[in-house]
């Protein structure tokens, strides 16, 4: 056996306890060798359970059309943010939800939106049950002049519910839903008018949660609020998705970037393009919306 | 402003804290099997053991699967979170110490490769002290740039950096001992050639490594020491 040789065998001795040493150095960063880099995390619309189907929408005020041929899908415990320049019709589409433009003179609607397979625009759905279950948030916060409590229980009330017990419960359970509970536990019986814009609209998200809607529709949400305000309703919308189907209407890109699963891109009164976030905000397929997510015209 | 380990948790959304989360840890689990592919490499080249290298060739796949998919990851971020001041350094380091890990592994399979070659022809493995000097540093400055990374340890990377110095050094006298063999005995040359292949590939990690010291380096200090001296690192690290 040469020199050469001999080394070679002390080495091979070395390195081998080397290769145990990498293993626990490994280890040590709190990583496993046998992880395998997760798949594209991309959501698909063909996988989701839908919540509503809006088929063939034309939507006109007087003689003007408003929305042109809408077909889209909402999925269940999704958020969907829809987007596009002023007057794109984003808000006249996310009002169709509730039948909000029953209430404007001379709006006239055509197509269908189906509410787990019920066309709501059929002759005999009760619109105010309809709107118990596609709850609605507006830009500005709009808490009633009365109690925390009362706001909250409102909606209850309504619906006939008078045990306190039931009321008590359920407040508590919309606060804490609406992360606002700890903030707002001692002070239930004070005005909601002394709370903060941020709290207000998370009071408001509260009072449209407890009566237990399965969709809530937020109409620029955030946009009168500061951005830690902003932060707070953003985290709390992520959070409401486990039980309630969210769309929001956004004029804040980013926003919707942030929040949202899937994204809508409207423009002039047609959806342009539809898809998860994650793919529309990174590889568009359609040139206007890269035109206005990127900052080129809208 | 110094970063200490839990700078990047703490956001208002939550989910934000563990997507960053998430790209750190991916990172150490693809650093993890880099490293792993470099020590089974170098094994089997001091052993003449082909299937350990021709496994160290294969884990390649795994790790440009891990390149895309922390690429992908970090598109994402930016795309939907507009990341700013640390956190958008977090994700710029990430991305290009993802990049550096790549190139090692690259160059670990070239040298699992060239272990092929040298076992196949298994004749005395003369050169092979060279790279197996050589081989414990490099692969311990891939280590300890990793270790750097995972515990924002700049002192650590400042080593890191000091070290490809010394490779630097030992990889000139390992060249010039190779050239004396091949002017002893040219029968020798087409051996040593693939000894020098794979010296040169160790000497190309150790640069990696240091790159992957100097985002971290980027990433916490906040200034950008790529073409940095030593000396100016040093001055760097002590502001």
């Amino acid at each position: 056996m040469d020199l050469a040789t001999s080394m070679n065998t002390a080495s091979m001795k070395t390195t081998s306890m080397n290769t145990t040493s990498v293993n626990t150095k490994a280890n040590a960063r709190g990583v496993s060798l046998n992880a395998l880099p997760a798949e594209s995390r991309t959501l698909n619309l063909e996988d989701e359970t839908l919540t509503l189907a809006v088929k063939e929408l034309n939507l006109f005020y007087g003689d003007k059309q408003a929305l042109h041929g809408i077909n889209m899908r909402i999925p269940k415990n999704r958020v969907t943010a829809f987007i596009g320049p002023s007057g794109c019709g984003k808000s006249t589409l996310l009002r169709c939800f509730n039948r909000m433009n029953d209430l404007v003179d001379q709006c006239h609607i055509d197509g269908q939106i189906l509410l787990e397979d019920n066309n709501i625009y059929e002759r005999a759905v009760d619109v105010a049950d309809l709107r118990r279950r596609v709850g609605m948030v507006f830009q500005k916060p709009n808490p009633f002049p009365k109690s925390i409590y009362e706001n909250v229980a409102y909606g209850l009330r309504i619906q006939g519910i008078k045990k306190k017990r039931v009321l008590d419960e359920t407040v508590e359970w919309a606060l804490r839903s609406a992360a606002l509970w700890d903030e707002v536990k001692d002070r239930l019986h004070e005005s909601a008018l002394g709370m903060s814009g941020g709290q207000q609209q998370r009071l408001v998200i509260a009072r449209t949660v407890a009566v237990q809607p399965e969709v809530l529709l937020l109409d620029e949400p955030a946009s009168a609020l500061d951005p830690i305000s902003t932060l707070k309703i953003e985290e709390l919308i992520h959070e409401l998705k486990k039980n309630f189907t969210i769309v929001i209407v956004t004029h804040n890109m980013q926003q919707a970037a942030r929040v949202s699963d899937y994204t809508a891109f409207m423009y002039m009164g047609e959806l342009i393009e539809f898809g998860a976030t994650d793919t529309l905000f990174t590889t568009p397929k359609k040139k206007q919306t890269e035109d206005y997510i990127t900052g080129r015209y809208g | 402003m110094e970063l200490d380990i839990d700078a990047h948790s703490g956001h208002i959304s939550q989910q934000f804290n563990e997507e960053l989360e998430g790209i750190k840890s991916h990172l150490m689990a693809m650093g993890g099997v880099v490293e792993k592919q470099l020590a089974d490499a170098l094994t089997a080249l001091n052993d003449g053991d082909t299937d350990l290298a021709e496994r160290a060739r294969r884990s390649d796949e795994q790790i440009n699967r891990w390149e895309i998919s922390i690429e992908e990851q970090c598109t994402r971020i930016l795309a939907r979170r507009q990341p700013a001041a640390s956190d958008l350094r977090l994700i710029v380091s990430i991305s290009r110490a993802v990049n550096d890990l790549e190139r090692i592994g690259d160059e670990a399979a070239r040298i699992a490769a060239h272990a092929i070659t040298l076992a196949e022809e298994g004749e005395a493995p003369r050169g092979y002290p060279e790279t197996r000097h050589i081989g414990t540093l490099v692969r311990e400055m891939v280590s300890n740039a990793l270790n750097a990374f995972a515990r924002y340890d700049t002192d650590l990377a400042y080593r890191v950096a000091k070290a490809d110095e010394q490779i630097d050094a030992e990889y000139k006298t390992a060249m010039r001992t190779l050239v004396t063999y091949m002017m002893e005995d040219p029968r020798s040359i087409s051996r040593i050639l693939n000894v020098i292949w794979v010296l040169r590939s160790l000497e190309r990690i150790g640069d990696h490594a240091r790159n992957i010291a100097q985002h971290l380096i980027y990433m916490v200090k906040g200034i950008n020491v790529s073409h940095s001296s030593l000396q100016q690192i040093e001055k760097t690290l002590q502001i």
